[in-house]
């Protein structure tokens, strides 16, 4: 219980006094229920606010305005898009297979909202510290490409079908770089729950795991590329290649079940975001930390770990806007020529690293220890 | 499973249930507010305009199932890695540094083995070029 967000809050007096009428076990409960929901009203949020920030920083780097009409800079965009959606009518071809239609879209927002049970919001404000916390992020979010090849192939439409299957490839594709580059992190740190990760990263930029030694530096850029092809982000957008496969794997949903697709897919922006900021951008840690051990310490974490996240968000939309999209071939050269090698090396590299200079990072070496 | 594990995965559950809710809750509003008047062509699989042919549940280019099959052997390769990386500090520090290198590298030489093995083959390339296909005839 003490590595959850349940064990924290039942430290304060309030909480405990809860607990003594209630009785722990349906506190702990209702604690983890309102944080959980918590969590995913701020991401949902965050989601409907990606999309406006794709519209406007797209609008932005050519030199347009963008949506404007709806509340003060278009901000409410997002509301009128909802509404728009639930008030669509929902269509399922009348040759698709029912169940797995039903079942693709549940399966992406599933995939998604899951990995938050792990995501270390701040030090305490995380719903479990999971001691296989990052193995389960990989095995949870590889859910939503099981929702995307569903959602193509059950739709009995060639586009969607070729979309379908573009994802699926691509996204267990990209796992193997993904999932080698953060056993580099994993080595380093010893340890596979996420508290153990941001730990050691704590103090000033340069105990960033990114500045550790040369191989995770070059592993950073491994990992963001990667996760750009994961959440099918232009220059990889290939399942759903608007110019060549009329919108890809949910050409055949409208209304609600579209938007949940959208949403997942931004949700999972800002999630894979927030993964490569606490493993390789500190996390949620602060350069100063005064007000340790209060409540208002974990929400200036929680501020840093959000404007990490938001600019890393800002990058992803930014290369959206800059690359063109790649061939099939050059995609899957690029994974398995390109990303999985240089992932191996710098595995190898890094194992090589921690046994020769004792787990010190450059600083320490250059600086002395004193660096910290 | 102790209750211990029980009490770190609930969150876990709990999260999923909410992930539910919120899916089930956008289908109810989306059932309650968006008309339904089914009939005419609607319901036809897009197909820029023209009536589809056929179905799409057809033959597909087996490419796809050989990057699947390359995929499931590095997957499992890296699920019997995360172990060793996972103790790989603490064996450090206790000065066992080399022996857990050495059982980490021949875990990764095996994977290169097989990126090598296939990339030999040609299992790499997305378009096996006709050169190489005639040639090995």
């Amino acid at each position: 219980m003490e590595n959850t967000i349940a064990g924290y809050f039942l430290n304060f007096p309030i909480f405990q006094a809860i607990a003594e009428t209630l009785g722990v076990g349906l506190t702990a409960f209702l604690i983890f229920f309102a944080f959980a929901g918590l969590f995913t009203v701020i991401l949902a949020t965050v989601g409907g606010f990606g999309t406006i920030a794709e519209r406007k920083i797209s609008a932005d780097l050519q030199a347009r305005i963008g949506p404007n009409r709806v509340g003060p800079y278009g901000l409410f965009q997002l509301i009128a898009d909802g509404i728009k959606m639930i008030s669509k009518e929902d269509i399922m071809p009348r040759s698709a297979d029912k169940f797995l239609y039903y079942l693709a879209p549940f399966l992406c927002i599933f995939g998604v909202l899951c990995t938050v049970a792990v995501m270390p919001f701040s030090k305490n404000l995380i719903l479990s510290d999971l001691n296989v916390g990052v193995f389960y992020a990989i095995a949870i979010s590889s859910l939503v490409g099981v929702g995307i090849f569903l959602g193509g192939y059950a739709s009995n439409s060639k586009w969607s079908l070729l979309g379908g299957m573009r994802g699926a490839s691509q996204i267990i594709s990209y796992e193997i770089p993904v999932t080698l580059t953060i056993m580099m992190i994993v080595v380093i740190a010893g340890g596979l729950s996420f508290n153990t990760l941001v730990e050691a990263q704590a103090g000033m930029p340069w105990n960033w795991y990114i500045f550790h030694n040369p191989f995770t530096f070059i592993g950073f850029f491994v990992f963001f590329i990667s996760t750009l092809a994961e959440t099918n982000r232009a220059p990889f957008d290939l399942p759903e290649a608007e110019s060549e496969l009329v919108s890809g794997y949910h050409t055949e949903y409208t209304g609600i079940r579209f938007g949940l697709f959208a949403l997942a897919e931004y949700i999972e922006i800002f999630v894979v975001s927030a993964v490569s900021v606490s493993l390789f951008l500190g996390g949620y840690q602060l350069p100063f930390n005064i007000l340790e051990g209060t409540l208002p310490n974990e929400l200036l974490q929680f501020g840093s770990l959000f404007l990490k996240t938001c600019a890393l968000y800002y990058v992803v939309i930014w290369v959206r806007w800059t690359f063109p999209r790649l061939r099939v071939d050059q995609l899957m050269s690029i994974c398995w020529k390109y990303l999985t090698p240089i992932a191996i090396f710098n595995l190898v590299g890094t194992a090589i690293w921690v046994v020769a200079f004792d787990g010190q990072s450059m600083f320490q070496l250059f600086f002395g220890s004193g660096a910290h | 499973m102790s209750n211990q594990t029980l009490n770190v995965f609930m969150p876990v559950a709990i999260m999923m249930v909410i992930a539910a809710l919120l899916f089930g809750g956008a289908l109810l509003a989306a059932y309650l507010l968006s008309p339904s008047k089914p009939g005419g062509n609607k319901d036809l699989p897009y197909e820029c305009g023209e009536e589809p042919v056929g179905s799409a549940w057809s033959m597909f280019n087996v490419r796809f199932y050989v990057v699947g099959l390359i995929f499931i052997i590095f997957d499992v390769e890296s699920v019997l890695m995360f172990p060793v990386a996972a103790i790989f500090k603490k064996m450090n520090e206790l000065g066992n540094g080399t022996y857990i290198l050495i059982i980490f590298l021949s875990f990764i030489s095996v994977l290169l083995e097989g990126i090598a093995y296939c990339w030999k083959k040609g299992d790499l390339d997305w378009v096996k070029s006709f050169s190489r296909t005639t040639k090995t005839k």
